[in-house]
């Protein structure tokens, strides 16, 4: 059965606009359609200007993260036939600079993804082997956080980060936990300076909207509280033996 | 970022709980206050008591109690998320440390209660 | 990279917290509610048996680790409130949270001390 919902789409184009606007169209949908095919939808047969960025339409490539009536979801997981009869509002995600309508500058996010090396920083495999083995409970260490994939749900949830855009956030954070749980990493020493830092782990103050948003269940904002307990530890190690080498 | 707490109940959740602090940084001052009195003699702590029992002092607690015992229930159901990783399922930690906080509580309550039906000055 | 000191606070912070999750409530309702209102016999918070408690060792510390703690957890929440609601918490204004708590921490071992 086809119907009819209304979306409201942010549109902006820095260059030209004087601010970003809400533009309405009535989009034809049926039960299986997400709010990524309305989108789709409006660019085919209503509104070849409309920009927004997609790609595998499965959630899985973290393309599609949008604010959908103010909640920071996949478009391509969120389903029309929730919204109707009522009206769905996207809009880019919070707290990112607008290149264009739906589409957000990530480039802030991706600095501070580098900074946190997230890469094994290898070291030497054991002698006589040329792989380093790890056990399944070793790799379950890290393994939920290594399902993010920057969709960046976390950081459009997050105020602390739109109060404090120098706030490492969520996912980098994350990120650099999962490298930091790994077994066969040697980076350890090397991250914990951005942890230890003010915009470290200490920009967050557990509002924890960042976990219930997440479409993967990584659970940044466990991931970052408990390198606060890391911080500490390594404060006071740092405080109590300043002249010990930093253990990898 | 002007309001953006009214954005989403999650957000209005979190900002009680942190209003919470208000209520815990005044109780507290209550006790030093009181004990401040008790080191001033009988008289003074006398008065501290009755001031206790005031309309104001009264409301104070009636709407600190409720605002706290929020604070101790957000801070249990965050304990999955700020202790180190363990195997535990997170709500066995929740529910260890409610378990720990109504055990706790009962202690202080039984404690109190006896010193109070029993001890002889 | 600077490291932020705030292990220390968040450790207070913590243990304030925790304390509070523990007792708080009951403390309020004990001190705040039942005595004054005599559901909690009036006798329970006479001067000699608080002075009593306040006397004996275990009695100093909890008093003091209650007060203090309290203080550190509810000042350290508040200067981030504050940067909730948008105000700018420079590093006078956060020392002087801090400060205050440490202040009513020092107040409150002076105090046991001399009961």
């Amino acid at each position: 059965m086809t119907r009819t919902i209304r979306i409201e789409c942010l549109r902006y184009h820095p260059e030209t606009d004087a601010e970003p606007r809400l533009q309405a169209y009535e989009v034809p949908f049926t039960d299986d359609m997400s709010v990524l095919q309305g989108l789709q939808y409006i660019k085919d047969h209503l509104d070849g200007s409309l920009t927004f960025r997609w790609s595998c339409r499965m959630a899985i490539c973290g393309s599609c993260g949008q604010m959908v009536n103010g909640v920071p979801r996949l478009g391509c997981e969120t389903f029309l036939r929730e919204f109707w009869p009522g009206t769905v509002r996207v809009e880019p995600l919070e707290h990112f600079p607008i290149v264009r309508d739906l589409a957000i500058d990530q480039s802030d996010f991706l600095a501070k993804l580098e900074s946190v090396k997230p890469y094994l920083v290898q070291k030497a495999p054991p002698a006589g082997e040329n792989t380093n083995l790890q056990a399944p409970e070793e790799m379950q260490a890290y393994y939920r956080y290594s399902k993010c994939i920057n969709y960046l749900l976390c950081y459009a949830a997050c105020p602390q980060y739109g109060l404090n855009p120098a706030f490492t956030g969520p996912a980098a954070l994350t990120l650099l936990h999962r490298y930091n749980a790994d077994s066969r990493d040697a980076g350890r020493a090397q991250r914990m300076p951005v942890v230890n830092q003010e915009d470290g782990v200490w920009g967050c103050t557990l509002v924890g909207y960042c976990s219930e948003v997440c479409p993967k269940d990584v659970d940044p904002a466990r991931a970052v509280n408990q390198n606060k307990v890391n911080s500490t530890l390594d404060y006071f190690k740092h405080f109590l033996f300043p002249r010990a080498k930093e253990k990898s | 970022m002007a309001g953006w707490w009214k954005r989403h109940p999650y957000y209005l959740w979190y900002m009680l709980r942190e209003a919470s602090c208000v209520f815990i940084t005044a109780y507290a001052l209550i006790l030093l206050w009181g004990l401040r009195r008790l080191a001033q003699g009988e008289g003074p702590f006398e008065d501290w008591l009755e001031s206790l029992g005031t309309p104001g002092s009264l409301a104070f607690h009636a709407l600190a109690l409720p605002v706290v015992l929020y604070h101790a229930w957000t801070w249990f159901k965050v304990m999955p998320k700020t202790l180190p990783d363990t195997r535990l399922p997170a709500a066995a930690i929740v529910a260890g440390g409610v378990a720990a906080s109504a055990a706790c509580s009962a202690a202080l309550l039984v404690a109190v209660w006896w010193f109070g039906l029993w001890s002889v000055p | 990279m600077k490291r932020s000191n705030k292990p220390i606070f968040w450790a207070l912070f913590g243990a304030g917290g925790m304390l509070s999750a523990l007792v708080g409530p009951m403390l309020i309702f004990i001190t705040g509610l039942a005595v004054p209102l005599g559901w909690l016999d009036r006798e329970t918070m006479r001067y000699e048996r608080v002075l009593a408690f306040a006397q004996s060792g275990a009695g100093k510390l909890a008093i003091v680790a209650v007060i203090s703690l309290f203080l550190f957890h509810g000042c350290h929440r508040m200067y981030h409130c504050l940067h909730d609601f948008g105000i700018h918490v420079g590093r006078g204004l956060k020392a002087a949270f801090h400060g205050f708590a440490a202040a009513g921490t020092v107040a409150a071992i002076v105090l046991v001390l001399a009961v």
